[in-house]
């Protein structure tokens, strides 16, 4: 049952994800990016993480998302009529050298079998993941960090007012 | 039957490589904007798969911290992104080209 779960997400997932850069208007790449966020919420739910997923669907397809469609609608963005560069004779050199490279190393990877058995996950303990377990990790083990984060969003804050304000002449 | 942790690090791999796709190939700076945030939620999934399958909250913790890095480094991309579109009236990086010799 997890397995079909997870297929159905990651089928989801995987198809949005590509439709995200094919996009000719920036609007429906933001959608496409919002269903991807809100299938890798589900598989968060299934790796047990479920303070991670919340956060995901509340902060990064609800908060930042959001800021990105203001964004879009601010400036106004017309359809394209050419999204693609088109590739010049280096560039398509370098994507079929790079993969090669990756198709080398996944024939090896598979020939030597590195790719993990199915042997399952190994239980963990009642409270993994919760919000508990995360908030009192974040106020012992963590503390530092966290008190650090709040500095980040602070200097983002005021670096995002500054940029984005108008001359005042 | 369980998934195994293949399945979730194949998943993650693909998404990260469509975002470096997205960035390399796109033009538009708010939809190369868009593939990073999809590469960072690749590797939030590389990490919670690992957290879950090493049975350690690190991974978790970290997700979060990843988590608000992102928030900020949005934050802050997009005001750059309208500061260069009040310059230069287009958000198309191929025509930002004032610093190439």
């Amino acid at each position: 049952m997890e397995l079909v779960i997870f297929t159905g997400l990651a089928l989801v997932a995987a198809l949005a994800a590509m439709l995200v850069i094919v996009q000719r208007h920036a609007v429906y790449s933001a959608l496409f990016l919002i269903i991807t966020m809100g299938a890798l919420a589900g598989i968060y739910i299934l790796l047990e993480a479920h303070f991670v997923w919340i956060v995901q669907v509340i902060v990064y397809a609800g908060a930042i998302m959001v800021l990105f469609l203001f964004v879009i609608m601010l400036l106004d963005i017309r359809r394209e009529q050419d999204p693609w560069t088109p590739p010049g004779r280096g560039r398509i050199l370098t994507a079929l050298l790079l993969s090669v490279v990756l198709l080398v190393e996944l024939g090896m990877a598979v020939a030597q079998r590195l790719v993990l058995p199915p042997s399952g996950a190994p239980s963990v303990a009642g409270g993994f993941g919760t919000t508990q377990t995360v908030g009192r990790l974040l106020f012992t083990d963590y503390l530092f960090p966290f008190e650090i984060t709040s500095v980040i969003l602070l200097v983002a804050m005021v670096g995002a007012m500054v940029l984005a304000k108008k001359r005042l002449t | 039957m369980q998934v195994p942790l293949s399945a979730y690090l194949i998943l993650s791999a693909f998404l990260f490589i469509v975002g470096v796709v997205g960035v390399a190939t796109r033009r538009n700076a708010l939809i190369i904007f868009m593939c990073i945030e999809l590469m960072l939620n690749a590797v939030n999934l590389t990490f919670l798969a690992f957290a879950r399958f090493l049975n350690s909250m690190d991974g978790q913790i970290f997700v979060f911290f990843v988590m608000v890095v992102a928030a900020a480094e949005v934050a802050v991309g997009l005001a750059i992104i309208i500061a260069i579109y009040r310059n230069r009236e287009t958000v198309d990086v191929a025509e930002l080209n004032l610093l190439k010799w």
